[in-house]
């Protein structure tokens, strides 16, 4: 049986599934719910400092965008960090971390950009026994307007500052939680690399509107009438997510620097496409938030039958194996070609690749042969764009085979050549570089 | 002496009034608006669609799916609409197993279609019940047009003409318009008057007059028409009734189907429509399906139908048979009549004969069957009665016994179109007949507006 038994910046958990900082995190009947289901750690949701807490809006705190048969597929939030008294919280994370010694308790704190404010929080979550803290210099609604979350993360002279204060003051691991509402994730993962973090978590959530009311002209969701940008996750943002993760785990500054991979992960599958690209491990909120903790028990079942399968013994065997894998286009293979191929017997005549193909893309794809219904790729027309694998309703039916070396590409009328090439040696690339040089 | 259920003979009040209201509700309970946006989910939206071609009226499926499913179903209403103006029955009535459905990719798929029919209920329904009317008369073009018979080949073609701006009159031998979908059909397939309710939705758009109790050859002669009207559209649909050709067919209690369902449409009171306790029905069609189930929905105890061949030729649909043997009916293959057997002038029992095909004939076995019954519907089908059609002055042509058209549904006489059940090559379907009306409307304003006669 495959080892899921995570160890994350020396944060042991049984297995890799953390509950990531959000209102499933929020008080200790949750924590304690979630344990129970058999998650292997939370991240407790945003601490602030000493004082007033904060508070919320009084109406919705969520919107969505739907799938088919309403699947959630996209969540937005615009509430704001724990509203509860701060020696509530410490009091129930102590407690919580006591009564569950084997589960990963790690404390989400945000507070004002001066190092007192982080200097007196710092030893009040250490006495509660936490494993370590992660910083959220990520939430991109409410606090940021007032100087913190997302305001810290999109700066990264202040990351690093941040990273630096907190590395000084406290004995406990730190994680940096990371927003993706930034133009180069590399920049902040340095950042906080450079402050002496001993990881970064990623990502939080992406600014957005979820909708508006077209009755009312209000996005949504709605407060009185008006509306505010909130924090987008869900199975949406997973593909945003993990190139964000991939970027940081192949880029030469950052190797290497732990990564706790957090968007859309729904699925054991996800969850193991995170650590692929260099996740050390993940956290999940808002498949918790759509169908309860029990899903963890698929994740952890899904993860072990998987890794035996394919006989990985643990964890260290699957994270970071696509890493290299990840590269830039000009170093794709531009010899390589592959055609898409029709599965006769799997195909139910939907008619939807042909259409893709004919309208939008390379007309080559048939609706007739000899006036009979019926759907086959024209592989003198077929550039292998994937198009019509990507909008076939059955999966498995439309499949991208590669032509062998030598085979002819009826395309171009020329051999597959066995030689790798990309574009910055191709003749079209005015700054080619000459393959003597 | 038995009472209810168990009375002797031809007989109503079988059953509680509850029960009759229980057996003769919507045999198919309309989408809810939840259960429209996932159903309508389901549609893929296929490239020309295997549905819309299976459509005799070529409805724009996919997109009008795809529009309940943005929440836009009055938009979805029109999409059927522009293609079926009778799209509200055409959705409760049409076998859509054997039509849509049975071709939708879903079906091939998982055997699960996206249920077309229902759906397509749900967004005329919802039309129909805010009263929208999507089409406006053109300008008036001074021309006039008869229609004879107000079914779903005359009300279709009625609207089309009346869109085009030419005067309609509909002359209907029945005291309401609707044809089939008001005096045929089964109850539960259409309930709250519905028939009624498409015929006012589709006639709002003014300029048609339906006269009713006008008969053609009795009231009125073809050759009037040709002579009144710049164009005659006959859809006057089947009037006559296959016999048996057996013993004993004029007994007491040996009825025509068609009359007998007529009979139940148009009755205010359910209970007091009389049904025997043994029913034998003799046919293998949607009527003979109609009948057997409403007279066991009736309270007849018995319910036979006997076809006399096999199940696969049986021109009731799959769904249908299921429906009849789901309610009790009883359903046997291979038996012909031969004799019915009466006491006192009523009917008592049906003799039948076995039956095998005979090399590529069917030929009785000469063993013989007896089936007490006290009730006897014949639904063998219908036939096109032409003697209404004499006086016309020509000789109108026909085909296989019903009016041959072209493919645009014009007869053999100048002026004269034809459709629905009344020509040759119908398929008895509602969907088919709007389907003809529509064409031959479309054909009537081609002749009318391009030379100014026809």
């Amino acid at each position: 049986m495959a080892d899921i038994r995570n160890n994350f910046v020396g944060i042991k958990s049984p297995n890799p599934f953390w509950l990531a900082s959000a209102p499933p995190t929020d008080k200790a009947y949750n924590v304690i719910r979630a344990f129970q289901a058999g998650w292997g750690g939370v991240v407790w949701k945003t601490l602030g400092e000493e004082g007033p807490p904060v508070v919320n809006v009084n109406g919705p705190r969520y919107g969505a965008i739907w799938g088919a048969d309403r699947r959630l597929l996209g969540l937005n939030n615009i509430e704001l960090i724990t509203d509860r008294e701060l020696q509530t919280n410490l009091r129930e994370i102590k407690q919580v971390k006591q009564d569950w010694p084997d589960r990963a308790v790690v404390v989400s704190l945000m507070v004002p950009c001066v190092e007192e404010s982080w200097k007196a929080i710092l030893p009040v979550v250490e006495e509660t026994g936490a494993d370590g803290i992660e910083l959220n210099f990520g939430c991109p609604h409410g606090m940021s307007e007032r100087g913190m979350g997302s305001a810290v993360g999109q700066v990264p002279e202040y990351i690093e500052m941040v990273v630096r204060w907190c590395k000084a003051n406290t004995r406990m691991p730190v994680i940096t939680k990371l927003t993706p509402n930034i133009t180069d994730i590399r920049k902040p993962a340095r950042a906080a690399h450079a402050g002496g973090t001993d990881a970064v978590s990623l990502i939080n959530t992406i600014n957005s509107i979820t909708g508006v009311d077209l009755d009312s002209f209000a996005p949504q969701p709605t407060i009185d009438g008006k509306g505010s940008h909130g924090g987008y996750c869900g199975p949406a943002v997973k593909p945003i997510a993990m190139n964000m993760v991939a970027e940081i785990a192949r880029d030469a500054e950052t190797r290497g620097l732990p990564i706790s991979g957090i968007g859309g992960i729904t699925t054991w599958r996800d969850a193991a496409e995170f650590m692929a690209l260099g996740a050390g491990n993940v956290q999940v909120c808002t498949a918790a938030m759509t169908y309860g903790f029990k899903i963890v028990q698929e994740m952890i079942a899904g993860l072990e039958n998987w890794m035996d399968e394919k006989g990985h013994a643990s964890l260290a065997d699957i994270v970071g194996r696509a890493t290299p894998n990840v590269t830039d286009w000009q170093y794709l293979n531009l010899n390589y070609v592959a055609k898409a191929h029709i599965d006769q017997d799997a195909c139910i005549k939907c008619g939807r690749c042909h259409i893709a193909c004919e309208d939008t893309s390379h007309q080559a794809i048939t609706a007739m042969v000899d006036g009979v219904r019926h759907f086959e790729v024209i592989e003198a027309e077929c550039v292998g764009c994937n198009l019509c694998v990507n909008v076939c309703p059955v999966e498995g039916c439309i499949t991208m085979e590669p032509l062998a070396v030598g085979a002819m590409d009826e395309r171009t009328g020329k051999p597959v050549s066995p030689v790798y090439a990309n574009w910055t040696t191709h003749p079209n690339n005015p700054m080619a570089k000459a393959a003597a040089e | 002496m038995a009472t209810g259920h168990f009375k002797e003979g031809i007989a109503g009040g079988r059953l509680s009034s509850e029960q009759y209201a229980d057996n003769f509700s919507d045999l198919h309970p309309p989408l809810d608006h939840h259960e429209a946006l996932v159903e309508s989910d389901r549609c893929y939206f296929c490239y020309d669609a295997p549905c819309m071609n299976a459509c005799p009226t070529s409805i724009d499926i996919p997109l009008f799916i795809r529009q309940i499913s943005t929440g836009n179903p009055l938009g979805s209403a029109k999409t059927i609409f522009d293609q079926n103006i009778l799209g509200g029955m055409c959705a409760r009535v049409c076998p859509t197993e054997t039509l849509c459905e049975e071709v939708c990719v879903r079906e091939v798929a998982e055997g699960k279609p996206v249920q077309i029919g229902r759906l397509q209920r749900y967004a005329t329904d919802v039309a129909m019940s805010e009263d929208r009317q999507f089409y406006a008369r053109a300008e008036p073009t001074g021309k006039s047009v008869a229609v004879v018979g107000a079914g779903p080949a005359g009300l279709a073609a009625a609207h089309r003409l009346a869109r085009h701006g030419h005067d309609v009159t509909i002359l209907e031998a029945r005291p309401k318009a609707g044809g089939l979908n008001e005096y045929g059909i089964a109850a539960y397939k259409s309930v709250d008057n519905f028939a009624q309710a498409e015929v006012d939705y589709v006639t709002a758009i003014g300029g048609i007059d339906i006269q009713n109790g006008k008969a053609l050859g009795r009231d009125y002669q073809l050759s009037d028409l040709i002579r009144n009207y710049d164009a005659v559209f006959l859809g006057m649909g089947l009037g006559g009734v296959n016999a048996l050709r057996t013993d004993g067919e004029g007994s007491d209690g040996v009825t025509n189907a068609v009359e007998f369902i007529a009979e139940l449409r148009q009755a205010s009171d359910l209970s007091g429509l009389p049904v025997g306790r043994r029913v034998v029905v003799i046919g293998g069609g949607m009527t003979a399906i109609d009948a057997a189930v409403q007279s066991k929905l009736l309270g007849a105890e018995e319910v036979t139908i006997c076809y006399r061949r096999g199940q696969a030729h049986m021109n009731a649909s799959g769904f249908e048979q299921d429906l009849a043997a789901a309610n009790g009916v009883t359903i046997r293959h291979w038996l012909q009549p031969k004799r019915v057997i009466a006491e006192n002038g009523k009917v008592s029992a049906i003799e039948l004969e076995y039956t095998a095909m005979d090399g590529d004939k069917l030929a009785g076995t000469g063993e013989r069957l007896t089936l007490a019954a006290d009730q006897v519907f014949k639904a063998i089908g219908q036939s096109f009665v032409p003697a209404a059609l004499n006086g016309s002055g020509a000789e109108i042509e026909l085909e296989g016994g019903r009016i041959k058209v072209d493919a645009e549904g014009r007869t053999s006489l100048a002026k004269v179109w034809a459709g629905g059940d009344c020509i040759f090559g119908g398929d008895d379907l509602t969907v088919s007949a709007v389907a003809q009306g529509r064409d031959a409307a479309e054909s009537i304003n081609r002749a009318l507006t391009s030379n100014g006669r026809a």
